[in-house]
């Protein structure tokens, strides 16, 4: 979990550790040789190598105010640039691709759909054309439910798993069975029980954050470590207590994880389910421009489903950061 | 003679690995008496933490009786405090809130909540960590980490106290403090206490009995020192006693001389 979190930070925070490691390195050469060399020698270059050092490091606060905002500048550039740099390189090959004409719409053409479409997103016109802002909304709301309902069922399950080993043993097989299948197979079973279409997207979403969350509250169960449960064991501190204060903080972070997992899965699963299911929601509002063959609005729907996702990752990001600690 | 609260009987604790059995401690016998400090001293990995976990009851013995008041040991409880060799302070946790737990786990029943924190407070004033109360344990150093850890055990006022090497990451000048405060309470409450340490000066310092274990694996107690030096004790009338460099040497024939060439 905590090397998922740390790949997933952002650029500037690997590029600072690229530098000190750097920085230790050059200081290494100069022991090594150092030790070759005649001592009084060796030293004298240790002293150069510090020397060096101490300078390097001094230059910073003593540098002009103009400096440090020019360096500001500068590494706000190198985390700012090559995402632009990218993203230019995406829009660019994409006018290329379109430049012929063909099905497929250019980015102006799709700005030009976009300005339109968002400038009124909460219209209604009946129940099956709404605003693409209602759509959004709509999907986001399944994917709450059921996502809520997961985790109100997952996390205690998790527990339960990762606390009794017998539990664990007699389930865990069936887990294994039902994790690999595709949400969207449950689907009909849920068309079946609820006779609607909302609430059997919202039982695929259910299905789909459900593992997750069991899977990863489990294995941090397991993981706490017996330093923490010995401490417990001494004090003889009440299950309660054990609970609060041992359990729940050291799983905490585990549980973060499949938390957003789970969240990012439903966000996928929920545009397939909703073509399937029709209504309001933005899977469905694809499909239904596919079928008005409007297509620059599909691309702006892709863009919009991707930063909807974007958003909710980064916020679990944010609970998570906010509730790991630093270990020992 | 006083009573005895600890009685160990041919214990022996043998551990299953991937490489088969392996025998850490055999044939160890050992009564402490009650209000008696006790240090056990030994190279690394002899088993001496295996033993202090043993007394703690957060491991059984595979073999051998354990008895602690007459009654045997079958698991731990707030009476045996333990102040463990990794500190082991829950990191989501203040040092206040670290101490706390213990403190309310054994007082929460007789006091109210004010009586709770003036304990907690008084504990890391006796370490000299009042100032870092607030601050989680990924914030503070080593040696600050375990002396939270002795005052979460000193809070508890302990009938016991366990402590595996707990001067270990200190330097000179706290742990000489340290030293002296504890040997003042043991003093004022008569508590019992079993110390794990590698320093022999700490050992004859602050024991009545060192306890000298043998090399590993299947290591036992090869010596037992009687200390006998007076209480209480001044560190720096003691530093050119006789007896106590007696002691000392007696200590350090073991270790350097008698159990050296095993471990080589
Ligand atoms: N749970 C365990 N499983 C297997 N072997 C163990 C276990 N606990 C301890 N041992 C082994 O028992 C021996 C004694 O370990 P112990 O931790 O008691 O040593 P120690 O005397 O406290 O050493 P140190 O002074 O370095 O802390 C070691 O060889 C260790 O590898
Ligand atoms: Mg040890």
């Amino acid at each position: 979990m905590t090397a998922a979190m740390i790949a997933a930070r952002p650029g500037n925070m690997a590029g600072t550790d690229a530098t000190e490691a750097d920085a230790g390195r050059t200081a290494v050469p100069i022991d090594e040789t150092g030790n070759e060399l005649p001592a009084t020698a060796s030293a004298a270059k240790v002293e150069g190598g510090v020397k060096e050092k101490a300078g390097k490091s001094a230059s910073p606060p003593a540098e002009p105010l103009a400096g440090r905002i020019g360096e500001w500048a500068r590494a706000a550039l190198r985390t700012v640039l090559p995402p632009l740099a990218g993203l230019a390189l995406l829009i660019g090959i994409w006018h290329l691709a379109t430049f012929g004409g063909g099905g497929i719409p250019g980015p102006g053409q799709t700005w030009d759909a976009a300005v339109a479409l968002f400038s009124d997103p909460f219209y209604i016109d009946g129940p099956n054309d709404q605003g693409i802002g209602w759509n959004v909304l709509a999907s986001l709301e399944r994917v709450g439910i059921g996502f809520g309902i997961a985790a109100l069922v997952g996390i205690p399950a998790g527990f339960l798993l990762g606390r009794f080993a017998l539990l664990s043993q007699m389930l865990n097989p069936i887990i294994s069975l039902l994790r690999p299948v595709s949400p969207l197979a449950w689907l009909p079973i849920g068309l079946l029980v609820f006779q609607r279409a909302d609430p059997a997207a919202t039982w695929t979403i259910f299905i789909c954050s459900i593992w997750p969350m069991i899977l990863n509250t489990a294995q941090g169960v397991t993981r706490v470590p017996q330093d923490y449960l010995n401490v417990a064991r001494v004090l003889n501190l009440s299950e309660w207590k054990v609970f609060t204060r041992i359990l729940f903080p050291a799983v905490l972070p585990y549980m973060l994880t499949g938390i957003r997992l789970s969240i990012g899965t439903a966000w996928l699963v929920i545009v397939a389910a909703e073509m399937l299911t029709g209504g309001v929601g933005i899977g469905f509002w694809v499909w239904d421009e596919w079928n008005n063959l409007k297509v620059e609005h599909i691309i702006i729907a892709i863009f919009v489903i991707g930063i909807v996702g974007l958003i909710l990752e980064q916020m679990l990001m944010l609970v998570a950061r906010r509730f790991s600690y630093e270990n020992r | 003679m006083t009573k005895k609260i600890v009685q160990i009987e041919n214990v022996g604790q043998s551990f299953d690995t991937k490489k088969g059995r392996f025998v850490a401690l055999r044939d160890i016998d050992l009564d402490i008496h009650e209000g008696e400090s006790i240090a056990l001293i030994g190279h690394s990995g002899c088993g001496k933490s295996t033993l202090l976990n043993l007394i703690a009851g957060l491991t059984r013995p595979s073999s051998g009786v354990m008895l602690c008041g007459g009654r045997e040991i079958a698991g731990p409880g707030p009476e045996r405090a333990v102040v463990f060799q990794n500190h082991s302070l829950l990191p989501w946790l203040t040092c206040f809130d670290n101490v706390y737990l213990a403190v309310e786990r054994v007082f929460a029943a007789k006091e109210g909540k004010a009586s709770l924190k003036r304990r907690t407070h008084e504990a890391l004033e006796l370490v000299g960590l009042a100032h870092a109360e607030t601050k989680f344990p990924h914030e503070i150093s080593g040696g600050m980490k375990q002396r939270v850890g002795i005052a979460r055990a000193l809070s508890m006022q302990p009938r016991i106290l366990l402590m595996d090497e707990p001067f270990g990451a200190l330097d000179a000048l706290t742990r000489a403090n340290l030293q002296d405060e504890l040997m003042k309470i043991l003093a004022a409450t008569k508590a019992t206490m079993v110390m794990v340490t590698h320093d022999v000066d700490e050992a004859v310092l602050l024991s009545d009995r060192v306890v000298m274990l043998t090399n590993g694996p299947a290591a036992t107690i090869g010596e037992i020192l009687e200390v006998g030096i007076e209480r209480p004790r001044d560190r720096l009338a003691l530093a050119h006693d006789a007896h106590f460099g007696e002691c000392r040497a007696a200590i350090m024939e073991f270790l350097y001389h008698k159990q050296l060439k095993r471990a080589a």
